[in-house]
């Protein structure tokens, strides 16, 4: 997977931090298997453009990735915080982490985007479980079906410790393996967001173990969308509080440091969230102060616009593709018009470039 | 009341309406004048030949008492603001006007003026015939005989001169480097201001003609001869660029070279930018980020344009300040600030490229007026044929 190209970018298969700047490619079997759900839309076309996904090896992802390699496992969660301006490549740095965490053989948790459990839910149910809570089928559902394709093998592996029952016919035994519940989530939509409950709980449970224990990743984007507010509303058109939803309140428990063997990554996103002001991108503004306080203590971690070098890197990667089709953009002179026009910011100059 | 003779009128022309005074249509070649007397000519007459000039509105005597009224005016005026009658100019006039009738009004030609009747008063022909209803002129019955006459003057100067270069030639005095009339900096007059110095229409057709037939007078080697009836015809240009300031360059406590670009209008936004050298090209604007401030490609690239187009994209830091329209106005109103800024960066012939790229123009257009009869400026209400 080592291919040699050009001076300031590279493809490189274990980046370290010599590859600072460099490219790595994803080879194409773990796309679909590692990121059914978590890329960003507008990297998922120039996936499919490209033939191939490059990744950007930067300063944020390296630093959690060595972050992640010397924490001590037997001690609580530790909880990473990615943060940075809109259109800085958080998400990107997340997926990097954890393609890298699923390459390493942990269980990965991945929630593409909490936003989208707060907002445009078209049903919602009154949970069978709790009274006051609120259901949702559609994105439980399709949540599970995207956690199946990532974590395949483990499904087999982990038992569960519990018996739940589902209806007054259907329960699912101790000992079963944890693939028949997400199964029955997947089949039986109306109780999918407890099948998720139940998911997480025994994830939580099990993941410190020693005899069979398996590091847990839990990688959440947008997690500002959890302690806000939603634009969801009961039938008698009050709001709905993001405690009342089930799947928000089982997010919550897992954010808490109270479990361990694990680590919790999560980045802020302020382009789906709710009711936030546009200019707000530090942890505090967004996160509100109850999810300030919940989220309390954390390492963050700042992910700034691209480097003079980053920036190079990516513009030696765009013309390598063909991507700048311009002529007047392979100039010196276009360079310098494309860093004022985007100042360095990846989605700005992404966009930018799209149309040259 | 006699006219006496050798006297030139200019291009002033009178007619009168139903009194009697017959005057001649002088143009600045012909010299030649008429005794006017007292006579009653019949308003039939009148009505007949009232061609394209129309009827005259004010008599001769009116402008004259309307020329005393003006002057003795000016001296109350003067005395009124406690200057000296004597040098009191038609700009003190103005600014004393302006200062005793102060007017709300947005129109400057609703506001209260006092000018010369020469300027308030249109020039008019007068009768161009006499009692017997025979024309004055040998070219009245061409229809346009002060033009025609023009151009008669015109050619005839040309004859003369080529009659003066032939004698030279039979002198062997001929020599092709005769001194020429200097026609930078000036042009010829324009279609309406001959129409306005003739008194009468002419087509554009008859323009170029005389125009032509100018040239041909100049292609001539010894036409300075007949330098002062050209110039006559010929207009001054003004130097644009030569108005334009640039403020020196100022340095703050690092040594640092700055300018600041004053507020800049267009279309209600304002705007000022900070510019200061050896930077790396980072902008704020009010505190933010230009590229959080204009989320929109467009705006962004108006703010590059002057830096761009003089090659100095890397070299400035800017601060600047917006307020004011919306966020392409606001750009605008940047973009114009920064080229001002820049000036004082720059040498002279670089000033002059900006200026002729247009970056140093405020833009004039503001959102035109609201016409009642009418939805909007232009958009008319819906026609429904009943």
């Amino acid at each position: 997977m080592l291919l040699l190209a050009g001076p300031c970018f590279i493809f490189v298969a274990k980046p370290t931090e010599q590859h600072l700047g460099q490219y790595y490619t994803v080879p194409p079997s773990h796309f679909h298997t590692v990121f059914p759900h978590g890329l960003p839309p507008r990297y998922q076309q120039q996936v499919k453009t490209f033939n191939e996904g490059c990744v950007m090896v930067r300063q944020p992802a390296l630093e959690l990735i060595s972050h992640l390699k010397r924490a001590d496992y037997s001690k609580p969660t530790l909880r990473y915080l990615l943060y940075g301006v809109k259109g800085s490549g958080k998400t990107m740095s997340l997926c990097h982490t954890v393609h890298y965490c699923s390459t390493q053989g942990w269980l990965v948790l991945h929630i593409p985007d909490a936003h989208l459990w707060v907002k445009n839910c078209k049903e919602l149910l009154p949970s069978s479980y709790h009274a006051s809570r609120f259901d949702q089928p559609i994105q439980a559902s399709n949540w599970l079906r995207n956690f199946r394709t990532t974590n395949e093998h483990f499904l087999s592996k982990i038992k569960l410790r519990q018996r739940y029952v589902w209806t007054k016919r259907e329960s699912t035994e101790e000992g079963r393996p944890l693939g028949e519940l997400v199964d029955m989530g997947v089949s039986r939509v109306k109780s999918s967001s407890d099948v998720v409950g139940a998911v997480l709980k025994e994830l939580r449970l099990q993941a410190g173990g020693t005899e069979g224990g398996f590091r847990l990743a839990v990688a959440v984007d947008g997690v500002n969308g959890l302690w806000g507010r939603t634009t969801l509303k009961k039938e008698d058109k009050s709001p709905v509080a993001p405690e009342e939803l089930t799947l928000v309140h089982n997010l919550r428990k897992m954010i808490n440091n109270d479990w361990c063997g694990g680590a919790v990554i999560a980045t802020l996103s302020q382009t789906g969230s709710l009711y936030a002001p546009s200019s707000a991108y530090l942890p505090q503004e967004l996160l509100g102060e109850e999810g300030f306080d919940s989220m309390d203590p954390f390492v963050p971690v700042p992910v700034s616009l691209y480097s003079e070098k980053e920036f190079e890197s990516c513009y030696l990667y765009y013309l390598d593709r063909h991507w700048l089709q311009h002529p007047h953009s392979q100039t010196e002179e276009g360079k310098k018009e494309l860093i004022f026009l985007s100042n360095r910011n990846p989605s700005v100059l992404e966009r930018l470039c799209a149309f040259l | 009341m006699a006219a006496s003779g050798g006297r030139t009128v200019g291009s002033f022309l009178w007619k009168c309406g139903n009194c009697c005074f017959n005057f001649n249509t002088v143009s600045s070649n012909l010299t030649r004048q008429v005794l006017s007397r007292q006579l009653c000519v019949s308003a039939v007459l009148h009505r007949k030949n009232l061609a394209a000039a129309g009827p005259e509105k004010f008599s001769e005597e009116f402008i004259k008492k309307q020329v005393e009224e003006f002057n003795i005016g000016k001296r109350h005026l003067a005395n009124m603001m406690g200057e000296d009658p004597e040098t009191f100019t038609q700009g003190d006039i103005n600014r004393s006007i302006a200062y005793l009738f102060p007017s709300g009004l947005f129109d400057k030609k609703a506001k209260p003026l006092m000018k010369h009747p020469d300027e308030v008063f249109p020039k008019q022909r007068a009768v161009q015939w006499g009692a017997d209803g025979r024309p004055f002129h040998f070219l009245f019955y061409t229809g346009k005989q002060s033009y025609y006459s023009l151009m008669h003057d015109t050619f005839t100067k040309a004859l003369a001169v080529e009659k003066h270069q032939d004698r030279l030639r039979g002198k062997d005095l001929f020599t092709q480097d005769a001194k020429q009339i200097s026609l930078v900096g000036s042009r010829w007059l324009l279609k309406e201001e001959l129409e306005e110095l003739l008194v009468e229409t002419i087509s554009e057709h008859d323009y170029a003609r005389f125009i032509q037939l100018m040239e041909r007078l100049l292609s001539l080697p010894y036409c300075s001869v007949e330098e002062d009836f050209v110039q006559r015809y010929r207009r001054q240009l003004e130097i644009q660029s030569s108005k334009q300031q640039v403020q020196p360059l100022q340095y703050d406590q690092h040594g640092v070279a700055y300018s600041t670009g004053d507020g800049k209008q267009r279309k209600t936004a304002t705007g000022t930018v900070l510019l200061r050298d050896s930077g790396s090209g980072s902008i704020s604007i009010n505190g933010t980020n230009y590229v959080h401030y204009f989320p929109v490609l467009q705006d962004r690239e108006q703010l590059m344009f002057p830096l761009h187009f003089m090659g100095v994209l890397g070299r400035f830091d800017m601060q600047c300040s917006v307020s004011g329209g919306g966020h392409s106005s606001q750009a605008g109103a940047l973009r114009l600030a920064i080229s001002r800024a820049m000036l004082s960066f720059l040498s002279e012939g670089q000033v002059e490229t900006m200026r002729q790229a247009g970056l140093l123009t405020p833009d004039p257009r503001i959102k035109e007026r609201k016409k009642p009869g009418q939805e909007g400026a232009r958009r008319k209400f819906t026609w429904k044929k009943r």
